[in-house]
This record gives C-alpha cells, sequence and structure tokens, in this order.
C-alpha cells in the first residue's frame, strides 16, 4: 500500500514539476507548483515526518504560494501579452546543463554506498516532542538567529518597497 | 506507520530528489519570466528538502528535519525579499523579463 | 752608440726613473686635456691661442716621453697602473700602462712628428673659421695613438684603435659641407669597422682561450705552447683582418685615397705617421702569436707584396697630388707587412719610423705646394715650380730621395734591410720587392718633375698670387727633411759600421737572443752586391722618369682620354665600382627594403596588433557585463557542474 502511495504521489510530483516550469501562464505555473508541494507533504508523511509535513503545507502552499499568486494577480502576469519566451539556443543550452547535472549527480548517487538502515529507528523521530525537543536544545541558536533574519526580512521589504514622498 | 524503507529502497527517494532538483535547474536556466524561475528555485530547495527528510528517516536522526525547519525560513524569508525587489524593478521596466535590465550595454 | 745608462749618473737616475715613471699617465692625458680645453673653449679662445695649447699638449708630451727615453732603454720597461678597469668573475683588465723600447718609439714617433705636423697646421689651417675643432680633434687622435701603443692589455688598444678610427672619421669629414667628404668619412670608419669586426674575434677567442688580455698573460710561453697551432693560426688570422683594415691593406685599402679629402695635415699624421701603422704595432706586439702560425706569417707576406705592387701601380696613373702619396702609403704599408711576414720585425719597425719622417715630409711639403697655390691639387695644371717654392722644392726633393731608396737616406737603410730579408728567404721574392721599390722610385719621380720641372702649367690668375709658405709650416718641414736624412742611423747595419741599435733595443721585446742578430744568412759580399743591384736600378728608373717628364715634356692627358690597361690604371682597377656593386648597392637594397617593409609593417605592425588585440579583447569581454541575468544564472550552473564534477570524479 505504502509503495503505491510512494510511486503515485512521485509521479505526480514529478508531472506537476515539469508543468510548472513548462506553462505559459504564470498563473498554471503558480498552481501545479501547489500541487507538487501537496504531494511533497504526502512523501513526508509516508516517512514519518509528521511536523515537516504540515509546516511544509502551511509554510509553502499556505505562505509562500499565496505570496506569489499575490504577485502574479497584481502585476498582471497572467494575461498573454506578458509572456517572453527563451531563444532556441537558450532552450536548447537549458537542457544540457540540466542533462549534465543530472548525469553527474546520478553517476554520484549510483556509486555512493549508502549506510545501512538503522533498525532502532523510533518510529517518533518525526513527531513534534522529539523535534521540539532537538530544536530548543541542540539548535537553539539558530532558532533564535532565524527569528532575526525574519525581522530583518521584513524591514528589508518594507524599505524596498516604501513609494517615495 | 511502519518503515517504508522497507518496501521502498532509499535509491528511490534519492532519485525522485535528483529529479526534482534538475527539473528545478532547468526551469531555472529555461525561463524568463523572473516569477517562474523564482518558483524553480523553490522547486530546487524543496527537492533539497526530501532528501534530509528521507535521510532523517533512514537514520534515525531527527537532525534532518531540524535542518529541514531551518531550510524552510530561510526559504520564507528569501521568497518575501525576493518579490518585494520584483515588484520594484517592475515598477521601473514595466517587465517581469529577466533580461529587462540589459542596460549596462555601451 | 753609447747606452743610455752611461749618459746619466746612476744615483741621479734612480730617483728621476722613479719620478718619471709616476708621470707616464700624464702623456696621454694631456692631449686628452687639450681636446677638452679647445673642444668646449673653442668660440671663446683666439686661433693664436688655440695654436698655442694644441701644440704645447705635445710638445710636453714629446718632452716627458723623451725624458722616461733614458731608463727605458735601460732597464727593459716601466708599467704603470692607473685603475681596475673591468672586474668581471675571474677575469680582470687594468687600464695600465706599458712602456717598453717598442712602445717608447712609438710614443717618440707619434708626439714629436704630432708636434711637427701641430706647429704646421697653424699656419696651413690659419685661415679655417674651425681652427679650433681642428687642433681640438688632433689632440684627441694624438691621446687615443697614445692610448693605443701604452697600454699594456689588447682592451685598452682596442679602445684605442677605436679611437683613432673615430679621430679619423672627424677629420677626414672636417670640411663637412662638402657632401663628397663625408661619404669618405664614411667609407673610411666603415672600412675600419669591417677590420675591427676580425679583430674583435680575434680578442674573444684570445679570451676565450686564455682567460685574459693582459699581455704578460697572454705572451707567457708556458701558456702559450698549451695553445693548439689552429687555433693561433685563426686568432693571428683575425688580427690581419683587423691590420689590413686600419693600415689599408687589400681589399680593406679603398678608404685611403679618398681619406685625402681631409686637411693635408691630418692626411700627414694619420694617414702617413701614426694610425695606419697601427696595424704594424699590433702585429709586432703579438710577435709571440704569429711565430707560432707560419700559415699567418705566409699570409702576410702575400698579401703586403700584393698591396705593394697593386697600389704602385695605381699610383702610376694618378694626377691628384696627394692620390699619389695616398698609394704610396699603401704600397710602403705593404712593404711593411711583407717584411713582417718574413719575420723580420726590426726591419718592418725600422722602416715604419723612417716612413714616419719622410711621408709626413712628403705629404706636408705637398700641403704647401697646395697652400702656395691656393688649393690646386691636380699636378698637370703645376709646372716649374722650383723657383717659385724653392724651399718646398728642397724638402720635397730630399722626402723623394728618400722613398726612392737612395743612400744615405733613411729609407734606404730601412728598405734595404727590408728587401735583404727577402732575399734570404727566397731570391724571388726579392725580386718582386725590388719590383715593388722601382715601381714606387718611378711615380714619386714622375710627379716630382711634373710638380716642379717642366713647363709651366699653371693657371695665370694662381700664378700671380702663389708663394712660399710661412715658416710655421717651413719649419716643420726642415726638421722633418732633416730627420728623413739622418733617420737611418737609428738601425745603420753592422755591414756598414753601424751599430744595429735598433735591432739592439727591440731584441728584448722580441725575445732574440742579443747575439743572433748578426748572424746573416748570406754572406756580407753578397749584401753589398745587392745593394749595389738596387741602389743601380734605382739611378737607372729616376733617368728615366727625367728624360719622359723633364726632357720630353710628357704631360699625363685628361682622365677621360685614357686608353687600354692605362684607363684601368687611372681609374684604380675599378675596384670602387666593384664594392659598389658587391656591396654597397646590395646594403643599401636591404635597408631600403627594410626601411619600407619591415619597420613600419612589421614591428609595428607587431606593437600596435598588440594594442589592437587588447582593445578587441576588451570589446568582447564588455559583453559579459551587460546585466543579461539569464547568462548569469547560465554561467552560475556550469560552474556548479564543473565543481560537482571536479569533486565527485576526482
Amino acid at each position: 500500500m505504502d509503495q503505491v502511495l510512494f510511486y503515485a504521489l512521485a509521479a505526480i510530483a514529478i508531472i506537476s514539476a515539469v508543468i510548472t516550469i513548462v506553462a505559459r501562464n504564470a498563473m498554471y505555473s503558480v498552481l501545479s507548483l501547489v500541487v507538487t508541494f501537496f504531494t511533497l507533504a504526502g512523501l513526508y508523511l509516508l516517512l514519518n515526518a509528521e511536523f515537516v509535513a504540515v509546516v511544509h503545507i502551511i509554510v509553502y502552499a499556505g505562505a509562500i504560494m499565496v505570496l506569489f499568486l499575490f504577485v502574479v494577480m497584481m502585476l498582471n502576469l497572467n494575461t498573454t501579452n506578458s509572456i517572453v519566451t527563451n531563444t532556441t539556443t537558450n532552450k536548447v543550452m537549458a537542457g544540457l546543463a540540466g542533462l549534465a547535472m543530472a548525469g553527474i549527480l546520478g553517476y554520484a548517487s549510483w556509486t555512493t554506498v549508502l549506510p545501512a538502515a538503522s533498525n532502532t529507528a523510533a518510529t517518533d523521530i518525526g513527531s513534534v516532542k522529539v523535534l521540539g525537543k532537538m530544536l530548543f536544545n541542540e539548535y537553539l541558536l539558530p532558532f533564535e538567529l532565524t527569528s532575526v533574519l525574519l525581522i530583518a526580512t521584513m524591514v528589508g521589504v518594507i524599505v524596498l518597497t516604501k513609494k517615495e514622498e | 506507520m511502519e518503515n517504508i524503507f522497507n518496501v521502498v529502497p532509499l535509491e528511490h527517494f534519492v532519485l525522485l530528489s535528483l529529479a526534482l532538483f534538475c527539473i528545478g535547474m532547468v526551469g531555472v536556466l529555461l525561463r524568463r519570466n523572473m516569477i517562474v524561475v523564482f518558483m524553480s528555485i523553490e522547486l530546487m530547495l524543496n527537492a533539497v528538502n526530501l532528501l534530509a527528510v528521507a535521510f532523517s528517516a533512514h537514520r534515525g536522526d531527527s537532525s534532518g528535519q531540524v535542518f529541514v525547519f531551518f531550510v524552510m525560513v530561510v526559504a520564507a524569508a528569501e521568497v518575501a525579499l525576493g518579490l518585494a525587489i520584483l515588484v520594484m524593478i517592475y515598477r521601473n521596466v514595466k517587465s517581469v523579463d529577466i533580461n529587462a535590465l540589459k542596460q549596462l550595454k555601451w | 752608440m753609447l747606452p743610455a745608462s752611461a749618459v746619466v749618473p746612476s744615483k741621479f737616475r734612480l730617483t728621476q726613473d722613479m719620478f718619471m715613471e709616476k708621470l707616464i699617465w700624464l702623456i696621454p692625458i694631456l692631449p686628452l686635456l687639450g681636446f677638452f680645453i679647445l673642444g668646449l673653449g673653442a668660440s671663446k679662445l683666439s686661433k693664436g691661442l688655440a695654436g698655442i695649447v694644441g701644440c704645447a699638449t705635445i710638445l710636453i708630451a714629446f718632452a716627458l716621453s723623451l725624458g722616461l727615453a733614458g731608463s727605458v732603454f735601460a732597464s727593459g720597461k716601466l708599467e704603470q697602473t692607473l685603475f681596475n678597469w673591468v672586474s668581471s668573475g675571474a677575469w680582470t683588465v687594468d687600464f695600465g700602462f706599458l712602456v717598453d723600447p717598442l712602445s717608447l718609439i712609438m710614443m717618440l714617433v707619434i708626439t714629436g712628428v704630432g708636434a711637427l705636423i701641430h706647429i704646421y697646421s697653424t699656419g696651413y689651417m690659419h685661415d679655417d673659421e674651425r681652427h679650433n675643432y681642428f687642433f681640438a680633434y688632433l689632440n684627441l687622435f694624438v691621446f687615443f695613438m697614445l692610448l693605443l701603443v701604452m697600454s699594456n692589455n689588447y682592451l685598452l688598444l682596442f679602445a684605442g684603435w677605436e679611437g683613432v678610427g673615430l679621430c679619423s672619421y672627424l677629420l677626414i669629414g672636417f670640411w663637412f659641407k662638402v657632401d663628397e667628404y663625408n661619404e669618405a668619412a664614411k667609407k673610411a670608419f666603415v672600412m675600419n669597422r669591417i677590420g675591427d669586426l676580425g679583430f674583435l674575434l680575434g680578442l674573444f677567442l684570445i679570451l676565450v682561450n686564455f682567460g685574459t688580455l693582459n699581455y704578460d698573460g697572454v705572451f707567457d710561453s708556458t701558456v702559450l705552447s698549451q695553445i693548439s697551432v689552429g687555433t693561433l693560426t685563426v686568432i693571428t688570422l683575425l688580427f690581419i683582418v683587423g691590420a689590413a683594415g686600419k693600415s689599408a691593406q687589400i681589399p680593406l685599402y679603398t678608404w685611403l685615397p679618398d681619406a685625402m679629402a681631409g686637411p693635408t695635415p691630418v692626411s700627414a699624421l694619420i694617414h702617413a705617421a701614426t694610425m695606419v701603422t697601427a696595424g704594424i704595432y699590433l702585429t709586432i706586439r703579438s710577435h709571440a702569436l704569429f711565430d707560432l702560425a707560419p700559415i699567418s706569417m705566409e699570409v702576410l707576406t702575400y698579401l703586403g707584396l700584393a698591396t705593394s705592387i697593386f697600389a704602385a701601380t695605381i699610383g702610376l696613373k694618378q694626377n691628384d697630388i696627394k692620390k699619389v702619396l695616398a698609394y704610396s702609403t699603401v704600397s710602403q704599408l705593404g712593404l711593411m707587412f711583407f717584411a713582417l711576414g718574413m719575420g723580420a720585425y726590426v726591419a718592418a719597425f725600422f722602416h715604419l719610423v723612417t716612413h714616419a719622417f719622410f711621408k709626413a715630409l712628403l705629404f706636408l711639403g705637398a700641403g704647401s705646394v697646395i697652400h702656395g697655390l691656393g688649393g690646386e691639387q691636380d699636378i698637370r695644371k703645376m709646372g716649374a715650380l722650383r723657383k717659385v717654392l724653392p724651399i718646398t722644392y728642397i724638402v720635397f726633393l730630399i722626402g723623394t730621395l728618400a722613398i726612392a731608396g737612395i743612400p744615405p737616406f733613411a729609407g734606404f737603410v730601412s728598405k734595404d734591410q727590408i728587401l735583404l730579408a727577402a732575399y734570404e728567404k727566397s731570391p724571388l721574392l726579392f725580386a718582386l720587392g725590388v719590383f715593388a721599390s722601382l715601381l714606387t722610385v718611378f711615380y714619386m719621380f714622375r710627379m716630382f718633375f711634373l710638380v716642379f720641372y717642366g713647363q709651366n702649367r699653371v693657371n695665370h690668375d694662381t700664378l700671380h698670387h702663389a708663394h712660399e709658405s710661412p715658416l710655421s709650416m717651413t719649419l716643420p718641414l726642415g726638421i722633418l727633411a732633416g730627420l728623413s736624412v739622418i733617420g737611418g742611423i737609428l738601425n745603420w747595419p753592422s755591414l756598414m759600421g753601424g751599430g744595429d741599435w735598433l735591432q739592439h733595443t727591440l731584441s728584448g721585446v722580441l725575445g732574440t737572443p742579443e747575439g743572433a742578430e748578426h748572424a746573416h744568412a748570406i754572406s756580407a759580399s753578397t749584401e753589398w752586391t745587392l745593394m749595389a743591384i738596387v741602389v743601380a736600378l734605382v739611378v737607372v728608373v729616376i733617368g728615366l722618369a727625367y728624360s719622359i717628364y723633364v726632357n720630353r715634356n710628357t704631360v699625363p692627358v685628361e682622365d677621360e682620354a685614357e686608353e687600354g690597361f692605362g684607363r684601368v690604371l687611372s681609374h684604380k682597377y675599378f675596384v670602387d665600382e666593384l664594392y659598389a656593386a658587391l656591396f654597397v648597392k646590395p646594403t643599401q637594397a636591404i635597408s631600403e627594403w627594410f626601411g619600407r617593409i619591415v619597420d613600419p609593417k612589421i614591428l609595428d605592425g607587431a606593437i600596435n596588433g598588440i594594442g589592437q588585440s587588447i582593445l578587441t579583447m576588451g570589446s568582447v569581454l564588455k559583453n559579459i557585463q551587460q546585466g543579461a541575468v539569464g547568462l548569469y544564472l547560465f554561467v552560475f550552473a556550469v560552474g556548479i557542474i564543473i565543481l560537482l564534477a571536479l569533486q565527485i570524479l576526482f
């Protein structure tokens, strides 16, 4: 059952990713990316990472994609006259670069010996309690720093987009 | 839930992550619409997230998931700023073509 | 002849030696000082003062050389090192002087004859506007020539060698406003340079093989015995090339007749008495090398003989008074080389000294004639001048008799010794030497009779203004005439009751044992017979010349009217034309090609090409920075791929 679920989600993820990068209309790109995120959330659940899955949906699908949608709507990028295409050479180069990257990484993953699974894996490592403990004990400093990061981002955004009087 | 790795080997997760990453990279290089480029970058980030979570589950170590957490925070911040800049650019050149700012040409 | 040590009491001599030794450096420095004073103050000094300064420096140098004579002839040699000049690893060269009998006699000739010519020039160049510069250059020349003969190593000799070449150029082209004279000066300098190249290559070989350029390092017999004969032959042959350039032998002789473009005192000093003798001096100085290279000696013999005969034949048909003397100089230098080649160093050097006397006399006499006739130099336009220029006539007669070899004049004694040395080698060489001498007698007397006897062919106006030269010119003429008469006593042969003084004095320099020179290969009676034959032939030839040019009043025809072999001779065997076609024109064509194509297109093109390529590269590279974000992303991705590839694959 899980196996079928995995392959189904994987297939949907890849298809919607391809649609994201190929779609002419920006709106379609945004929406298919949302679909991708949902499939990824499903995959996280399969991996017993509940917290990450939920946070993923909240943050990515719920906040970031909404932002994207705001911008697309605001700038009217879903209309046909704003579609700009690349030259054929550039498309070919992009494709080649992608293939090259795939080749390199594929070769790397092929030759790397993956470590043996840990049999004593507790199934609750993805639970909020365990994650929370780890987050607030070992990774406290980075956690606090991310709050600083977010403040800085907010300030930056506001300063950037302020209209000059 | 039982361990997914009994039915799906870890390599398949790696492969999936790799595929998503490369698709994202092609998207970055292929499209000239700034929004789509941004989204492709998000796709690449998510591919990495998937890889981290898979390994974390495989090894029974939560650190991977904590890192995913941080990646998400950074991604959010980056998107916010990026879109702000994009809006400013649009206000100036009225276009979201990435080559619109080719004004350093002599 | 008394040795010098008997003249000065010994206790005085010691202090005098030490004192005089310290003043060796003054001898060349005084003319150099004269050059600076006259050169820098040329526009401010009056002509009289400049003349006095110019003559005084040389006279004082002459006096100092005389002062050294006593101790040098007694003790063998004096040395003085001024400072270390070159110090390069194991090789050092000092700015040092060596005064041995050979160099001392050269110094006396240079400063003595030089002083007389300086005094003569005060009269001859009196009306010239660049009079002061003339004396400056003459002083500079004397400085370099003294450097050449006084140095104790080959490098300083070479410095002097080059310096005299430079002064020769400056003085030949002294009247630079005439283009022809500049061409002659250039020709002299370039031909000298060709010889200098040979000399320089010889010096390089010496340095490589001997490790030093100092005389005492090179002439050391233990060192010499280790050098192969082949190397020594090559070195000496290269020295011959250098000497041929400087002393106007075949094939580098054509500059000397053209050098007559310079003022007559220059011809007398440089192209008769001193600079052209540098080649002879070099060979005698390097006798240790030449003695071990018999092939080079053969080359010297035949080269000298060939040049002597060749130049003498040309002289038969020359009509410019100075050109006749120029070819005669080439011929006499050939005789000296002839003597050197046969190992008769003393005879060659003796002839060098006597030749300096009578050739300088002849040139100055010719200058007196030219001065008196207001610039006329063509002997076909002279004649019957013995009443008009009496003093000049007498000294010229003495000079001509000396060069012809009439006893007891100086030329007879020295030339005779050369011919005797030739007879010892082979009668054929003797006969050829006699032939060259007879040719000399003929054309010299031809010139003499055409100028001073016969019908008066002088232009009427010139004759009207003709006058004898002033005392400043006739006094040196007289002194030189006296020297030409008595000069023979320097090496009066023991055969005729003399003491072979020069031979004794130079035996130390040449390394011949004291008693060796008395052992001649031919008997005394043979010597007397040969001398008598030669003198008789000379008198016959003089009679022949008299009958042609005085009794029958033959006048040489105009240049265009010459025909047959006479035409070849009067055009100097067309050698100049040959050189022009073989060397000058191709070189000029190559230079022109370089100037037209290589320099602007290739060299400038390369330099400009570099600049242009940088500009092009810049205009290509500036495309990177245009703000094309897509390109930046692509480069980014490619970079990551490459880095990953390097990481993963290696």
